[in-house]
């Protein structure tokens, strides 16, 4: 598999399917936004779409989640081909009182398509900021890779 | 309110996944601010391969 084509799976250029038109076929990024979950949730790699199920809920807090920003476009380096957030995800002056412990990323354009699930120690807010920063954009700690 | 009436409490929490930090006031026994900030360590990795024939 080439270098080149994992970054291309990022940027949707590929479609083998023969049934239809590709989904991408504009020249401007799909809105990813990034939605929390109690601990009560069951999200796993076989998530599919985002739910509002198990979502937090609570003072600040919308539905959905907040917009994730991808301002640098996916890269490789060698063999892996990697994405960051080129942002903290942040969820400003908010009050969750109840535990969550996972982030669902998703593609609010595409159907609310699952992308990635992560999880963390659970936590609450009360009157606070919750963020999840993000690492170092590079073929060995940026958020998504393609290796 | 007077500042010097909050009790401030904070922690960290690192291990191979996450280094979280969190910060609490306190005041009279009430909770009245938390916040917390994650890093995440664990990235999501996919692996592509291909077949030789």
């Amino acid at each position: 598999m080439t270098n080149s084509f994992k970054v291309d799976l990022f940027n949707a250029v590929h479609a083998f399917n023969a049934t239809g038109i590709p989904a991408h076929t504009v020249s401007t990024a799909d809105t990813f936004k990034a939605a929390l979950y109690v601990t009560t949730a069951t999200l796993t790699t076989t998530t599919t779409a985002y739910s509002a199920t198990n979502e937090v809920s609570g003072t600040g807090y919308t539905a959905g989640g907040v917009t994730v920003t991808f301002g640098t476009a996916p890269s490789n380096t060698t063999t892996t081909a990697f994405l960051t957030p080129s942002a903290s995800i942040t969820y400003t002056t908010v009050t969750l009182s109840t535990s969550f412990d996972a982030m669902l990323l998703y593609n609010s354009t595409q159907s609310n398509k699952a992308v990635a699930v992560f999880t963390f120690t659970a936590q609450t807010v009360t009157a606070g900021t919750f963020s999840l920063t993000m690492p170092t954009n590079d073929a060995s700690t940026g958020l998504l890779r393609l290796a | 309110m007077d500042e010097s009436l909050l009790e401030k409490r904070e922690g960290t929490i690192d291990n191979d996944n996450e280094t979280t930090t969190w910060v609490e006031y306190w005041l009279e026994g009430e909770l009245v601010h938390r916040s917390a900030h994650v890093q995440l360590k664990r990235a999501v990795v996919s692996f592509g391969e291909t077949a030789e024939f």
